[in-house]
């Protein structure tokens, strides 16, 4: 069992390690996408299945194409947006601080007291799952639809909005 | 160890990945795609204290994570359009260049 946990979190800090440090952003985003597929992974072998099937529609379906899309947009040339020169060091200053980031929260993990051998997880079925959701959670799911909708409809007013190019001037 | 560390363990690796790409980048997409990846890694704790808490409620966990998700993709779209906004003003993603609000 825990061996194939261990596979999957190999899989999955390996391809967004490869993503983070790739100087091609099309490389990243596709790269990024198999590490979102590795976490989906990760629910499913946690036995959250509608985690997995959200993760897979949300974040492997929808979110990479809109990178992509926003990628795309942005594109200059084959050599796009080169690096600083400063650049070399604030990587080496980052990859120092996620290190140390990483190391605190792996002390304090192995030295937590969590139960060894842990019982039999909670069994979730999509039915109770509704439930859930339908019952003590409406408010929260409608209050979430809302910030969908307003955040959507902020994101369109934000990247329609006229530049300082004067778009009247070229019909 | 045990696999709830384990989980913890690889969900703390995926954090300190994220930020190091979130800091170590200049190009905004790619800060924007580090921040996700830290969100992703709070996500699988939440799944995996959820998994192996000795007496959880049936749901709890998969309803905070289907609610984070939400929340997320909120943020990409926003992060998104701010993106392409600043790309329109100034022809450029680079951070550095974003320099216009500065005192």
């Amino acid at each position: 069992m825990n061996t194939v946990l261990i596979l999957i979190a190999l899989a999955t800090i390996g391809a967004a390690a490869a993503a983070m440090s790739r100087p091609s952003l099309l490389n990243c985003v596709l790269l990024l996408t198999l590490s979102w597929t590795g976490i989906a992974a990760f629910y499913l072998w946690a036995g959250a299945e509608f985690a997995a099937f959200a993760q897979v529609l949300i974040y492997v379906g929808a979110i990479s194409m809109a990178v992509m899309f926003a990628v795309l947009l942005t594109r200059r040339g084959r050599r796009d947006f080169p690096p600083r020169k400063g650049s070399r060091s604030r990587a080496a200053y980052a990859v120092l601080a996620g290190a140390a980031v990483a190391g605190v929260l792996l002390a304090a993990v192995a030295r937590s007291p969590l139960a060894a051998s842990p019982a039999p997880g909670p069994a979730s079925t999509v039915r109770e799952l509704g439930g859930q959701l339908m019952g003590p959670h409406a408010a929260a799911l409608l209050v979430v639809g809302v910030l969908l909708t307003v955040a959507l409809i902020g994101a369109v007013v934000l990247a329609a909005g006229a530049g300082p190019e004067k778009p009247e001037a070229t019909r | 160890m045990s696999p709830l560390q384990l989980c913890l363990a690889f969900s703390s690796a995926l954090f300190a990945v994220g930020l190091a790409g979130a800091l170590a980048r200049s190009n905004s997409i790619l800060v924007l795609l580090g921040i996700e990846l830290m969100l992703n890694a709070a996500n699988l704790n939440l799944i995996a204290f959820w998994r192996f808490s000795p007496h959880g409620s049936p749901a709890t966990g998969v309803v905070f994570v289907v609610f984070a998700i939400a929340v997320a993709a909120a943020e990409t779209a926003v992060g998104l359009a701010l993106v392409i906004s600043i790309y329109r003003h100034q022809q450029d993603i680079r951070l550095e260049e974003a320099t216009r609000l500065k005192g």
